[in-house]
């Protein structure tokens, strides 16, 4: 796949190559630049250098025109960069409506991914050609970042919030996978590869080996087994909200409020269940910080997305079918 | 050199140095060249320190399994040589090195306006350097020079505070000397210096000083906020315990980027002069290379942001930053452009400082147009924490603050010691220096747009060719600081004697003695004209 001395890293995603175009214009633009300093100042040296001891050179002392110009050229070719490096900074930095959902979670020293079907893998990412996929992260403990050379992305995973990056891989193939955010001893151990398959090959590999179940029934067990099914239920003896349907939707708070229940403040709301308390309840839920990892996290997040909406959701506000789930903050 | 006076030129019978003797005389000095002198034996110490490290890293990265050492031990090297060089080297290097030598003597001053405090900036920093070195001693830290949370206050075992507190305590020495030139360049300027005669070397002082004492209490405070977190477990950073990991880069980086230009504004303030004497020929559009470096001082401080990109940061914010980084960019394109027309019909010399001028030039400039790479998120993105940021920084911070400060070296070296250096020599160290920079950095921008990340003990093998280019040119880049290092001292010693003005040119540094007498000039100067007026003085307008 490389040649002798790769000077580029392959294009394999839909992105690569415009950002490698921005790359090119920003080479050319330098080098032209670069070059001409360089002739200028080769030339001035040897057609102005000094032929005698005592020589002095003439006092000229600049030029306003001259100093316009010098001015105004690199500003416009840097508003030209600007404008450009901005608008590839919004494809990359804008989801896409419809992609496969992928989390992955950065832990000393390795990349733990997980889909949403129910795989898990470590330092491995599979996914489909031309599809594209959407990866939510966060960190367990200190800052990483997963870096995909290849399909020229990047973010950082930031303990304590959801971030997240999209790719469309275009090429079958096998990529580096980098930590590129330093993060302690094993660092540069922390690389894996991602794995872009064609999709039948995917849904086999998805369907292939034994799993625990899809991500949301691993959620459901955790429901279960953290004990939160016996406030959060439908019948009166309910002390906590109903969260059926909640997902994406505007919830009313006690102080008035009401926020989007995201990702974000599903995690907020099992870790300190007091900061955001949903109307009409009181703030009696412990707190589960410490007892519950990022991954479980995830899973009991994607198991009240999965959840069906009921009418008369107790807690939540008359609530439009679910559409697209708003993204993680 | 080149002027006639040179051949016959003899020491002074009583200068600073031989005024008084002593340890002591040294150690309670409050002579503004004494200190300035004190500093560059002190932070050269440091330099040669930090670039052993470096070369340790080098020679890890021969091998993309690790040649040298473990990565815990590969960690330390790379954090302690960043936290050396950054903070014990390039932010006092030229400042308080040859802007402490200089600018008072350049103004037409008997010293700095507060000579007690001066000595305490270079008490301060050796307190703040003893730190560094116990946090070596302690076994080194390893969270990066970036100290970033939560890993450096919850996760690391290494002496983060201590590193900590040296930083803290440089800071201050940093402070002392912003604060001192700001009143001296007001308050002590000969008859006759008006600001717009004022060298640009002064001009560059007086917008890096403005950042020194306005940026560097902001990183006080975040080393010290760090401390507390790591010791008293007060949630400040580390989501853990309710903090927030991305303020701390905020904080961190609204010094921290600042501080590049504390590095690289006192180098562009070396160049306009070594351009200038090289050239026999006043700066070509004083001003706007005067305001420029006021424009990069205040801008500067507006672009922290362009760090965190990848950081969890809004669109909006990266768009803001963004533009403002390309913004602080355009003065940076101006000060080039006027050092090139500098050039135009002047009386070129090729000594070294000037090679060092036209070396500085080249370097900065392939630094400076990388960073607009980085400027455009779309490409940063991909580059950001990849070893093209390396090269980038370190084509700005080496290839153009080092090559200033060793220019300035070498340029007013005759004027500090009195004595004339090795010609070719220094010639030799200039061309190895450049040739080595440009092996060991160019294959950096490469490898990092392959995507090689940096901080990375060990690395897929398809980027093995570019890192032994690198290391082989560190090889080389190390035997050229060796060089100057090595003749400079011999030349302190039996060097020529220099006469007052070796190279023929203006300034008022070149009308006192070399070296110059312990109150710089026998009579207060009277300045009638601007600087650098070469040829007729009655053509001479300021643009």
């Amino acid at each position: 796949m490389h040649p002798s001395i790769p000077l580029f890293p392959e294009q394999a995603s839909t992105m690569a190559a415009r950002v490698d175009n921005l790359y090119f214009f920003m080479v050319a633009t330098s080098a032209f630049f670069a070059v001409l300093v360089t002739l200028l100042v080769i030339a001035f040296a040897i057609r102005f250098r000094r032929r005698s001891p005592d020589g002095v050179g003439e006092p000229i002392h600049g030029s306003l025109a001259l100093e316009l110009i010098w001015t105004g050229i690199p500003f416009v070719i840097a508003m030209v960069m600007f404008v450009w490096g901005a608008s590839v900074y919004f494809a990359l930095a804008r989801m896409p409506d419809e992609a496969l959902d992928i989390y992955a979670v950065g832990k000393q020293w390795m990349w733990k991914f997980q889909h949403r079907e129910g795989q898990r893998e470590i330092n491995e990412l599979h996914v489909p050609v031309n599809t594209p996929v959407r990866v939510i992260m966060t960190s367990e403990d200190v800052l990483h970042d997963l870096y995909f050379p290849s399909f020229r992305t990047k973010t950082d995973a930031i303990p304590g919030r959801y971030t997240q990056l999209w790719f469309t891989a275009t090429d079958v193939g096998t990529y580096h996978i980098f930590c590129a955010e330093y993060c302690g001893t094993r660092h540069s151990g922390m690389i894996g590869r991602v794995v872009v398959m064609p999709q039948n090959e995917y849904e086999a590999w998805l369907g292939g080996a034994a799993t625990e179940g899809t991500l949301a029934q691993r959620g459901e067990k955790l429901f279960t087994q953290f004990a939160c099914v016996t406030c959060h239920r439908a019948d009166a003896a309910a002390r906590g909200p109903l969260l059926n349907g909640v997902f994406g939707h505007a919830v009313a708070l006690t102080n008035g409020n009401s926020v989007i229940a995201d990702a974000a403040y599903v995690r907020e709301s099992i870790l300190n269940p007091t900061a955001k308390v949903v109307a009409g309840f009181a703030p009696i839920m412990p707190t589960f910080q410490g007892q519950v990892t990022e991954e479980q996290l995830l899973a009991l997040t994607e198991y009240i997305k999965s959840l069906p909406t009921l009418q008369q959701v107790p807690g939540a506000q008359a609530a439009p079918p679910p559409t697209a789930p708003a993204p993680p903050k | 050199m080149t002027t006639s006076d040179a051949a016959t030129a003899v020491m002074p019978a009583r200068h600073y140095l031989n005024e008084q003797r002593g340890i002591r005389s040294w150690l309670l000095t409050t002579d503004h060249k004494r200190i300035g002198l004190l500093y560059l034996f002190s932070i050269t110490a440091f330099f040669f320190l930090g670039g052993f490290f470096a070369l340790l890293i080098r020679l890890q990265l021969l091998s993309p399994e690790g040649a040298l050492m473990t990565s815990d031990v590969y960690n330390r090297m790379f954090t302690m040589h960043g936290v050396i060089m950054v903070f014990f080297f390039l932010i006092p290097s030229i400042p308080a090195t040859l802007g402490n030598f200089l600018i008072p003597i350049m103004i037409g001053a008997k010293d700095l306006a507060f000579p007690r405090i001066n000595l305490l900036s270079w008490y301060i920093y050796v307190l703040a350097g003893l730190f560094a070195l116990a946090s070596l001693v302690l076994g080194g830290v390893d969270t990066g020079w970036t100290f970033y949370t939560p890993f450096s206050t919850s996760f690391s075992n290494t002496p983060v505070v201590t590193a900590g507190l040296g930083v803290f305590i440089a800071g201050f020495s940093s402070i002392l000397t912003g604060l001192n030139f700001i009143v001296t360049i007001h308050r002590m300027r000969a008859p006759g210096m008006t600001w717009f005669r004022l060298p640009l070397f002064v001009w560059a002082h007086y917008a890096t000083s403005l950042i020194m004492v306005l940026g560097t209490p902001v990183v006080a405070i975040t080393v010290l906020l760090l401390a507390f977190e790591r010791v008293l477990r007060v949630g400040i950073f580390d989501p853990s315990i309710g903090g927030d990991p991305v303020l701390f880069q905020h904080l961190f980086w609204f010094y921290s980027h600042p501080a590049v230009y504390i590095m690289v504004l006192p180098g562009m303030g070396v160049m306009s002069e070594l351009v200038a004497s090289g050239a026999r020929k006043n700066v070509f559009g004083y001003s706007f290379v005067a305001f420029s470096s006021l424009a990069i001082a205040i801008i500067g401080f507006l672009v922290w942001g362009h760090h965190m990109f990848v950081a969890g940061q809004t669109v909006y914010a990266g768009l803001v930053f963004s533009i403002l980084t390309y913004l602080v960019g355009v003065p940076s394109a101006v000060k080039t452009f006027n050092w090139t027309a500098t050039l135009y019909k002047g009386s070129i010399s090729y000594d070294t400082p000037t090679l060092y001028a036209f070396g500085f030039l080249g370097l900065f400039l392939v630094g400076g147009l990388t960073g607009l790479f980085l400027a455009a998120i779309g490409l940063d993105i991909h580059l950001t924490d990849t070893y093209f940021v390396v090269a980038h920084f370190h084509y700005i911070m080496v290839g153009g603050t080092l090559m200033a400060y060793l220019g300035g070296l070498h340029f007013w070296w005759p004027k500090i010691t009195g004595r004339l250096y090795p010609e070719g020599w220094a010639k030799l160290s200039a061309l190895v220096v450049f040739i080595g920079f440009n092996l060991t950095f160019f294959p950096q921008f490469i490898v990092g747009y392959l995507g090689m990340p940096r901080r990375y003990a060990m690395y897929p093998p398809e980027f093995q060719l570019f890192n032994v280019m690198s290391t082989a040119g560190a090889s080389i880049l190390g035997f050229g600081y060796l060089l100057p290092m090595i003749y400079l001292t011999w030349a302190w010693f039996y060097g020529k004697p220099a006469g007052n003005n070796p190279w023929g040119s203006k300034g008022l540094e070149w009308e006192t003695t070399s070296p110059p007498p312990t109150f710089n000039f026998d009579r207060t100067p009277v300045v009638t004209e601007a600087t650098h007026a070469y040829g007729h003085p009655e053509e001479v307008k300021v643009a």
